[in-house]
C-alpha cells in the first residue's frame, strides 16, 4: 500500500499542481474584475459572467451550438455507415480498417483545416479547375465562410465518431441478430430493430465527442472561416492574445468546460443504468 | 439479390467516407510537389520547396525546438505515466474516483481551457514563457495519454508469472526487473511514441504558454498559415503529416489488440 502511494503520488501531484491548481486560478479570476490596461485585479464580480447576455455574445453562442449540433450530426451520417462497414469487414481487415480512420484523428487540426485551404481557396484546386474547364469565370468563394467551417469541422471530427460506433458494434452480441433472422426478420428489420438500437451507446459517446470537441474548436473556424465565423473559441483566443480581457475569457471557458462536463457526466450517468449490475460490482471491489 | 445492392451500395459510400478523409491529405502532399509558386497549376515535380525547408534558418530553430521538447516531455511523462499506472493497476486506493478523475480529467476538458489554464498559471507565478513553460504543458496533456496506454497493456497480461516468480522467492523487485518490466514494455514504448506524437503535433496548448524564442513546427506553421499561403508551408506540414502517421502506426502495432484478447478470455 504504501508502495502503491509512492509510484502514484508524482503523477497525481504534477497534475493537481499543473491542472487542478490552473483551473482553480481561471475559476478566481473569471470572478476578478481588470484594470483598464488589462492587469486582473482580484475584486469579486458576477460581471464578467452577466456579459454573456449582450446580444453579440448571445449570437456567438447559438452559433455555437448550432455549428457543434449540426457537426455532430453529419459527422453521425458519415460516421455510423463507415463503422458499420468497418465491423463487417473479414476480421484480419478491420484493425487496419480502424487504423486508417484514426490516423488522421493524429494529424493536427491545423495541417488539416489547412489541407482544406489548399483545395478551397480562390487560386485553390477546385478553382483552378472550374476556370480551366470554362465553367465559371470568376473563383468561387469557397473558403473563409460559415460552411467552410463547417466543412471543416466535419472533417476534424469525424474519426471522434467513428471509434466509438465501432466498439459498440463490435462488441453486440450477435447471437440476438441470429435470433433475429431466426424468427423470420429481414435483414433490414435487424439493424432497424436489434442493432441499431443496441450500439446507441456508442452513438451517444461518439456524439458527445464530437459535440465538445466542436464547441471549444478554434483551429479550424481561425483557418478557413471568414471575419463573421468566431465562435466561442475564437471569443476565448481573442479575450486572451489580443483584447486582453482575462476575467471575461475565464469565465467564457469556465462556462465552456462544465458544459463539456456535464454532458460527459450525463453519458456515465446513462450508461451505467444500462448496464446496472456492472455498477455494483465495481462497488464491492 | 436485394441484399447484395444494399451491402454494396453501403461499402461504396464508406468508401466514398474515406477518399473525403484522405483526399485533402493526398493534395496537400501532392501539391509539395509541385514546381509553380502559385501553386494552383501542376508545373512539374520538384524537391526545391524541401531543399528550402533544409535552409531556412527559423524552420531549422523550430524543429530543434520541437524536437528537443518533445523529447523530454516524452521522458518526463513516461516515467511518471508508467509509475502511476502500475500503481493504480496493482493497488487499490480510498479516493480511487477522485485520482481517476484527476487522470482523465486533462483528456476530457477542452484543450483550449487547459491551454490557457497554463497560461494564467504561469503569468500569475511570474514564470517567463519560453521552452520551460512549453515542457511542463506538454508533459501536463502527455501524462494521462501514457496512463491510459501503458494501463491497457498492464490490464492484457496475465498475473501467472509474476505470480509464479514470487512463489519461485524473486524479490518483489526481481519480479519487476524480469516480469513486469518486460512484459509492459511494449505498452510502456507505445506510450511514449503516443507522448511524442501529442507533443510534437501539439498547437492549441502550444499556441497559449509559447514565448518569442520558443516557437515550435506547428506554431511555424500557423504563422505561416496567416501570413499567406506558400510551398513551403505544403513541403513542412507534410513532413509533419508523414512523421506523425509513422510515429502512430508503430504505437498501434506495438498496442495489444483489446478485440483478440477478449475473444481469448470467453
Amino acid at each position: 500500500m504504501r508502495k502503491g502511494k509512492l509510484l502514484v503520488a508524482p503523477a497525481i501531484s504534477w497534475l493537481i499542481f499543473f491542472f487542478g491548481v490552473p483551473m482553480l486560478i481561471v475559476i478566481a479570476v473569471s470572478f476578478a474584475a481588470r484594470t483598464p490596461y488589462g492587469q486582473v485585479i482580484f475584486n469579486f464580480t458576477f460581471a464578467n459572467y452577466q456579459r454573456f447576455l449582450e446580444p453579440l455574445y448571445i449570437r456567438i453562442f447559438v452559433d455555437t451550438v448550432f455549428t457543434a449540433l449540426v457537426t455532430t450530426l453529419i459527422t453521425f451520417c458519415m460516421g455510423y455507415p463507415l463503422a458499420y462497414s468497418i465491423s463487417k469487414l473479414p476480421h484480419k481487415w478491420q484493425q487496419p480498417g480502424l487504423i486508417l480512420v484514426m490516423i488522421p484523428f493524429w494529424i493536427n487540426f491545423l495541417i488539416r483545416s489547412y489541407a482544406w485551404v489548399v483545395i478551397l481557396r480562390s487560386q485553390g484546386l477546385i478553382n483552378t479547375l472550374l476556370l480551366k474547364l470554362g465553367w465559371i469565370t470568376q473563383p468561387l468563394p469557397l473558403l473563409y465562410n460559415d460552411y467552410a467551417v463547417m466543412l471543416g469541422m466535419v472533417y476534424a471530427l469525424l474519426p471522434f465518431m467513428v471509434l466509438p460506433i465501432y466498439v459498440s458494434i463490435e462488441q453486440l452480441d450477435h447471437r440476438l441478430l441470429e435470433a433475429a433472422s431466426d424468427l423470420g426478420a429481414k435483414p433490414f428489420t435487424a439493424f432497424r430493430k436489434v442493432t441499431f438500437p443496441l450500439t446507441l451507446p456508442g452513438v451517444a459517446a461518439g456524439s458527445i465527442l464530437v459535440f465538445i470537441s466542436s464547441l471549444g474548436m478554434f483551429v479550424v473556424p481561425d483557418v478557413m472561416g471568414g471575419a463573421k465565423s468566431a465562435l466561442i473559441g475564437n471569443l476565448i483566443q481573442n479575450q486572451f492574445l489580443s483584447a486582453r480581457d482575462w476575467p471575461f475569457g475565464s469565465s467564457l471557458s469556465i462556462v465552456l468546460a462544465v458544459l463539456a462536463l456535464v454532458l460527459i457526466v450525463l453519458y456515465y450517468k446513462a450508461i451505467q443504468k444500462q448496464e446496472g449490475g456492472t455498477n455494483n460490482e465495481e462497488k464491492l471491489a | 439479390m436485394k441484399k447484395n445492392w444494399r451491402s454494396s451500395a453501403l461499402f461504396a459510400y464508406s468508401l466514398a467516407i474515406l477518399a473525403f478523409l484522405y483526399l485533402p491529405l493526398l493534395i496537400l502532399t501532392l501539391y509539395s510537389f509541385n514546381d509553380s509558386r502559385i501553386n494552383a497549376v501542376w508545373t512539374g515535380f520538384t524537391f526545391k520547396w524541401y531543399i528550402a525547408l533544409l535552409h531556412n534558418q527559423r524552420v531549422l530553430e523550430a524543429l530543434t525546438n520541437s524536437l528537443m521538447i518533445a523529447a523530454v516531455s516524452t521522458f518526463v511523462s513516461t516515467i511518471l505515466g508508467t509509475m502511476a499506472a502500475l500503481a493504480l493497476n496493482r493497488y487499490t486506493y480510498k479516493y480511487k474516483a477522485v485520482i481517476n478523475g484527476l487522470l482523465y480529467l486533462p483528456i476530457l476538458i477542452p484543450e483550449i481551457v487547459m491551454g490557457l489554464s497554463l497560461l494564467v498559471l504561469f503569468s500569475q507565478t511570474s514564470v517567463p514563457l519560453g521552452k520551460v513553460t512549453l515542457i511542463l504543458a506538454h508533459i501536463t496533456f502527455c501524462l494521462s495519454f501514457v496512463i491510459i496506454t501503458v494501463n491497457a497493456r498492464l490490464e492484457g497480461m496475465h498475473k501467472d508469472l509474476e505470480q509464479a516468480a514470487s512463489d519461485l522467492y524473486a524479490t518483489p523487485w526481481q519480479t519487476f526487473r524480469y516480469i513486469t518490466f518486460p512484459l509492459a514494455l511494449p505498452g510502456i514504448v507505445a506510450g511514449a511514441l503516443i507522448a511524442f506524437t501529442l507533443s510534437i503535433d501539439d498547437f492549441v496548448i502550444s499556441f497559449f504558454v509559447a514565448g518569442p524564442n520558443s516557437t515550435t513546427l506547428p506554431l511555424y506553421v500557423y504563422a505561416m498559415v496567416k501570413r499567406g499561403i506558400s510551398p513551403e508551408i505544403n513541403a513542412l506540414s507534410t513532413v509533419l503529416m508523414f512523421a506523425t502517421i509513422s510515429l502512430i502506426i508503430i504505437a498501434q502495432v506495438l498496442q495489444p489488440q483489446h478485440t483478440s484478447s477478449k475473444k481469448e478470455k470467453e
